[in-house]
C-alpha cells in the first residue's frame, strides 16, 4: 500500500470522495511527517490542533457530499500569508508576536474549499533571498543531498520551507509567493512543481508585501495536475486587492490532456549563456525534444532585453520594498526597541534590531534610488526597461504559444556558498525574474537530475492569463520525463 | 564607488534605520557594488519608451464611496506593543 504521505492531491481526493480514506487519517499522517522533518527547519509554526479540527470539518463535509477537490487535503502555508489567530512572522524578528486578526484571501479560498493547514513554512526574511538562508528562524535544509555527500544544501528561496515541506512529504501542496523567482527557483532546487500565475490572478490581500507590482502568490505541488488543482482553489477576483483581475477561473485540471500537437514552442537564445552547466543545457535540449516528439513545433526566438531584467529588478523591487517596509515602526505591531530617546530614536532602534542584513541592504538601496535627484536615473529608467522586457514577451507570443527554458542556472548549492556575495546570489533568479517583471505566468517542474543526483527544473512561460497552456505544456513534459526520483529520508533518525 | 559613508548615513536616516558608525564603510562598499552593477541599464535606449505602470493592462475598479468595514478598534490595537485608552501609545513627541 502506498504511504498516505506519498499520495498526490488528485489520488487523495479520489480516495476521500470514495470514502476509502478519511481526512483525519490523511492529516494525522502528515502531522507526524511535519514532526519528522524538523531537522530540515521547514516550518516556523506547526499547527497540528488547527489541522485536526479542519480535518474533522472536512470529513463532515465529505459525509454531506459537499466536497471540492481540496476538501480534506493537508497543505502548508508560507509564513508570509496572514492567518487568523496563527502567528505570522515573514521570518523577521520585527514581526515578533504578531498574530493576525484576519485571513489572507488566498488562504481563505483554500479553507473555503475545505483544505487543511498543517503549518506555516520558513522563508527568507520578507521573501528577500534565493537560498532561504536570510531567515531569522535559521536556514532551511534541502531534503536532497548530492551523491555520496553529507553536505547540507540550500532549498532555494525565498519559499524554501514550502518547497521543502512538499518535497519531503510533510504536505501535499503549499502556498508560496514569487517576486523574482521565489516559487520557481526553490521548486527547481527541491524537485517539486512551482507555479507563478499571471499578476492579478491570485489576490495579494493579506500577504505581507515585499514589492507590490511584482508579488505573485502561487502553489507548490509534486505534480502538474496537483498544481492545477491548487491554483483553481487559490485564484479568483478579490475586491480587496485593487490589482486583482476579474476573470473567470477555468478548470485547469480538465485542460491537462497531454496533447500539444499543433502548438508552437519558443526557445529563447538569450537564455543560452556561455557558463551554463552541461547538465542543464542537456536537460533543456531534452525537454525541447520531448515536446517535438509530442507533436509541437519548436522555433528559436529572441527576447533581446533578457540580460537587463536582473538589474532592472534590483532597482524596482528594493524601491517598492523600502516603501512597503516603512510600516514596521514599532508602533502598530511586532517588535519595539526603546532605549530612552524620542520617537525617531524608537523607530531607528526598532528597525535596526528588527531587520536582518539583506533586508536592510535592500531598504537602503530602495531609499537611495527613490531619493531626491535619483528617481529618474534609477526607478524611472528601470520601469522603462521593464516595458521593453514585457514587449519582448508580447512580440514572442505573437508567434509562439509558450516558451521553454531552464528554471535556474544551477542545482542546489551548499549552505553558506553565496552568502558573502549578494550579486552572485541574485544571479540565481536570472531565468525567473523576466516573467515577474512582465507579469506573465510560468511554471517550473522537475525533469531530470544532475550527475550528482540533484534535481533540475524546466520552466514553461505563457501568455498573460493563459495558465491553462502553461500547465498543459508542463504536463506534457512531465509525462515524457517520468521524473520519479525522490530524496532519501536522511533526516529521519 | 557610487556611495560614500556620508551618503549611507543620510539614506539610513531617511529609512529610519540606526547604523553604527563602524558599519557605514562596509555598507558603502556593498551598496556601491550593487549600484555599480545596475548602472548597465544606461546602455539601453529608452528615449521613447513609457515606464511600465502595471504588469497587466487593467483599469482600476471603482466602488461606491460608502463605508463597508469598521468598528474594529480592538482588532486594530490587538498587536500593538503598547496601546492605551483605545490609541497606539508612543514616546512623548512634544515637550
Amino acid at each position: 500500500m502506498t504511504e498516505l504521505v506519498d499520495l498526490t492531491i488528485a489520488e487523495a481526493r479520489d480516495r476521500l470522495a470514495a470514502r476509502e480514506l478519511s481526512s483525519r487519517e490523511l492529516v494525522a499522517a502528515h502531522i507526524a511527517a511535519v514532526e519528522a522533518v524538523r531537522p530540515l527547519n521547514a516550518f516556523i509554526t506547526e499547527t497540528p490542533e488547527v489541522a485536526l479540527a479542519m480535518a474533522d470539518a472536512a470529513d463532515a463535509r465529505l459525509a454531506r457530499g459537499e466536497a471540492t477537490a481540496m476538501t480534506g487535503i493537508p497543505v502548508a502555508v508560507k509564513d508570509l500569508f496572514c492567518t487568523r489567530d496563527v502567528p505570522t512572522t515573514a521570518a523577521s524578528h520585527i514581526l515578533d508576536g504578531f498574530t493576525p486578526r484576519y485571513e489572507s484571501t488566498v488562504t481563505a479560498n483554500l479553507w473555503a474549499d475545505g483544505a487543511v493547514m498543517v503549518g506555516k513554512t520558513n522563508l527568507d526574511e520578507f521573501a528577500m533571498g534565493s537560498s532561504n538562508e536570510h531567515s531569522y528562524y535559521g536556514p532551511v535544509k534541502n531534503p536532497w543531498r548530492a551523491k555520496d555527500s553529507n553536505a547540507d544544501l540550500v532549498p532555494g528561496g525565498s519559499s524554501g520551507g514550502s518547497a521543502t515541506a512538499v518535497a519531503a512529504r510533510a504536505a501535499m501542496g503549499a502556498t508560496g509567493t514569487d517576486t523574482g523567482g521565489s516559487i520557481r527557483q526553490p521548486a527547481a532546487l527541491t524537485g517539486t512543481v512551482g507555479l507563478k500565475p499571471t499578476y492579478g490572478r491570485c489576490s495579494r490581500w493579506g500577504v505581507v508585501a515585499f514589492a507590490s507590482s511584482l508579488d505573485h502568490p502561487g502553489p507548490f505541488a509534486r505534480t502538474v495536475r496537483d498544481a492545477a488543482i491548487l491554483l483553481g482553489s487559490m485564484a479568483g477576483y478579490d475586491p480587496k486587492d485593487s490589482t486583482s483581475v476579474d476573470r473567470p477561473v477555468p478548470d485547469y485540471e480538465a485542460g491537462l490532456t497531454g496533447d500539444v500537437r499543433g502548438m508552437t514552442i519558443g526557445v529563447p537564445k538569450e537564455y543560452r549563456t556561455d557558463d551554463m552547466p552541461g547538465d542543464i543545457e542537456a536537460l533543456w535540449r531534452q525537454g525541447i525534444g520531448w515536446l517535438r516528439e509530442a507533436g509541437a513545433t519548436i522555433v528559436d526566438i529572441s527576447l533581446p532585453h533578457t540580460r537587463y531584467a536582473l538589474p532592472a529588478y534590483y532597482i524596482v523591487a528594493p524601491a517598492e520594498a523600502s516603501s512597503n517596509l516603512a510600516r514596521y515602526d514599532g508602533v502598530r505591531y511586532g517588535l519595539r526597541e526603546q532605549a530612552g530617546g524620542d520617537l525617531t530614536d524608537m523607530y531607528e532602534a526598532t528597525r535596526a534590531a528588527g531587520f536582518g542584513d539583506e533586508v536592510k541592504r535592500r531598504i537602503l538601496i530602495g531609499t537611495y534610488v527613490l531619493s531626491a535627484g535619483y528617481y529618474d536615473a534609477y526607478y524611472l529608467k528601470a520601469q522603462k526597461v521593464r516595458t521593453l522586457i514585457a514587449r519582448d514577451f508580447a512580440t514572442a507570443f505573437e508567434t509562439v504559444d509558450a516558451i521553454v527554458t531552464p528554471t535556474s542556472p544551477n542545482a542546489a548549492f551548499p549552505l553558506g556558498d553565496k552568502l558573502d556575495d549578494p550579486i552572485a546570489m541574485y544571479f540565481n533568479d536570472v531565468f525567473t525574474v523576466p516573467a515577474d517583471l512582465a507579469g506573465v505566468p510560468a511554471i517550473s517542474l522537475p525533469a531530470g537530475l544532475t550527475g550528482e543526483g540533484l534535481p533540475l527544473g524546466l520552466q514553461v512561460i505563457g501568455r498573460a492569463f493563459d495558465e491553462a497552456t502553461v500547465l498543459k505544456v508542463g504536463d506534457a513534459i512531465e509525462r515524457a520525463a517520468g521524473f520519479d526520483a525522490r530524496p532519501a529520508a536522511w533526516w529521519v533518525a | 564607488m557610487s556611495v560614500d559613508t556620508t551618503t549611507v548615513a543620510r539614506i539610513a536616516r531617511l529609512a529610519r534605520i540606526k547604523i553604527d558608525d563602524d558599519k557605514l564603510a562596509p555598507l558603502a562598499g556593498e551598496l556601491s557594488n550593487i549600484l555599480d552593477w545596475v548602472e548597465q541599464l544606461r546602455e539601453v535606449d529608452t528615449d521613447d519608451v513609457p515606464p511600465m505602470t502595471s504588469a497587466v493592462e487593467t483599469t482600476l475598479v471603482r466602488r461606491d464611496d460608502t463605508v463597508t468595514d469598521g468598528g474594529k478598534a480592538d482588532d486594530v490595537l490587538a498587536n500593538a506593543p503598547r496601546a492605551e485608552h483605545g490609541f497606539f501609545a508612543v514616546p512623548k513627541v512634544i515637550e
